[in-house]
């Protein structure tokens, strides 16, 4: 987001933010304590993952594939829960 | 130096012409007693086309603000009122203004708080108010009425201020009663308020995004800016009140006084009991007593440096509050306490209870509340626990 380092004199009046859409640059993926993990060889690439997604953080490769971007992903698990192959499962995040 | 023309008018219609004379773009408001006359009179000047206004019927006040809060970011130069109930109905909005430095422009018709019901007047909606960092200030009669809320628009809108303005009104005891006052010509109080420029509009063109999440890495800098802010227009506050008092003729100060020449003893007072204040104080001062009174005009942000170089003199202020804060005692004199510790140890400081709920605080309670607040220093000396008096209640418990 960029704006972690800003101190109060910084702010714009009224904590006005004048850069329009700056929230998709807000780390959503640091509130993950698990994630989610596709097994590709039974995954019939049927996108449900992709519109159950509550962030829409999910986007669909050069393969095909539905792939969860970390940066915005919340560890829900809501597309483990919904895909109808069980192939996506749920991880615990490690301290790295 | 009288301009314009004097007229009796009712103090809610007294509000009403200074928005009229404002020119306010958009007009969200709830009708509630005592408030009621306020929004009524705007209503019509709106459908008479005397305010080229958008009159927005809400279906509450808590939508009264929100619409204000609205109309401001894309501009606006608005109004809204409202009292006692309707306030706390608007309680969580009031807070958005201020944190977003839009200056919405209010009018408060103090009222009691339920239950049980009553729509009578005292200021338990003004003390649930006290953090909303809304400029606040207080009228004492009707010509304060119109020349605070003109006022509080230049206040409001001033580039180094821009804080949303509220302004006191005592239900019934102005909102509802008719008084001989001045109403200066239109052209003077258009000049006084010239059209503003927010440097923040929803336009766009120039998209920004207001009234943003803060996450914990950035809310304590937002909530310093606005601290800091918010402290920062006291100076402002003055001059706009003395380049009025220049043109209109009629002068104001955060911290006023009446009568205070060697005096040794000051009642502290705010709103219409003022006026009955000054009354007390003439007879006490023929008695030979050496009292004066203070008037708190402006109550947000609190004048801490006017209200100790107005003490300076005194053995003893006795405050009178209109409102209880249960388990705590009077509102105002807390306050008090707290602005003048560590700067007047050798000053006592007595508090009364009175006017609760509209019951008439009269001149005799004045008079008796500078005698007993002596007799309660004699016990605070002797160490003795002093509770705060509420003025006139009744014991009873003979059933």
């Amino acid at each position: 987001m960029g704006g972690e380092g800003l101190g109060w004199k910084d702010l714009e009046i009224g904590f006005v933010v004048t850069e329009p859409g700056n929230a998709s640059s807000y780390k959503t993926g640091d509130w993950r304590s698990e994630r989610p993990i596709r097994e590709n060889e039974r995954c019939i690439k049927c996108g449900l993952c992709y519109i159950y997604c509550p962030e829409a953080c999910i986007h669909e490769d050069e393969e095909g594939y539905f792939e969860a971007d970390l940066y915005y992903c919340k560890g829900c698990g809501i597309c483990a829960h919904e895909c109808p192959r069980s192939v996506i499962s749920m991880v615990e995040e490690k301290e790295e | 130096m009288t301009k314009g023309k004097i007229v009796g008018l009712e103090g809610s219609f007294a509000v009403a012409e200074a928005v009229r004379m404002a020119n306010a773009d958009v007009i969200a408001a709830y009708p509630i007693t005592p408030q009621t006359h306020i929004v009524e009179r705007l209503s019509e000047m709106v459908a008479d086309g005397d305010l080229d206004a958008d009159f927005i019927c809400v279906e509450s006040e808590h939508s009264a603000m929100s619409a204000c809060v609205g109309a401001s970011a894309a501009g606006a130069r608005v109004f809204t009122c409202s009292a006692g109930q309707g306030l706390e109905l608007m309680h969580e909005v009031l807070y958005i203004p201020s944190s977003m430095r839009l200056p919405v422009v209010a009018v408060a018709a103090n009222r009691a708080l339920s239950a049980p019901l009553s729509v009578w007047c005292d200021h338990s909606d003004v003390m649930a108010l006290r953090d909303i960092s809304w400029i606040q200030m207080f009228a004492e009669n009707n010509q304060q009425a119109f020349d605070l809320t003109t006022c509080a628009y230049r206040i409001a809108e001033d580039k180094d201020v821009l804080f949303p303005t509220m302004v006191h009104i005592d239900g019934f005891y102005l909102s509802h009663v008719i008084e001989d006052m001045v109403l200066p010509e239109e052209e003077e109080v258009a000049g006084f308020i010239p059209d503003y420029e927010h440097p923040f509009v929803l336009d766009p063109d120039k998209p920004v995004s207001m009234g943003c999440y803060g996450p914990p890495f950035i809310y304590p800098e937002t909530k310093k800016a606005q601290d800091v802010a918010f402290d920062n227009t006291r100076p402002k506050i003055q001059e706009i009140w003395d380049e009025f008092g220049e043109i209109f003729g009629r002068h104001y100060s955060p911290v006023e006084s009446y009568k205070m020449d060697g005096a040794r003893i000051a009642l502290l007072t705010m709103g219409s009991c003022s006026e009955t204040a000054m009354l007390a104080v003439d007879e006490l001062r023929e008695a030979g007593i050496d009292v004066g009174l203070i008037r708190l005009r402006l109550w947000r942000p609190f004048p801490f440096k006017e209200l100790r170089e107005a003490v300076k003199q005194l053995d003893l202020l006795v405050v009178l509050d209109r409102a209880i804060s249960f388990g705590m005692g009077g509102p105002v004199c807390s306050e008090l306490k707290s602005a003048l510790y560590n700067k007047r140890e050798d000053l006592k400081i007595v508090g009364f209870i009175a006017g609760l709920g509209g019951r008439d605080i009269q001149i005799s309670e004045f008079k008796y509340m500078v005698t007993q607040a002596q007799e309660k220093v004699k016990a605070i000396e002797r160490g003795e626990e002093v509770e705060t008096e509420i003025i006139g209640v009744r014991e009873g418990g003979g059933r």
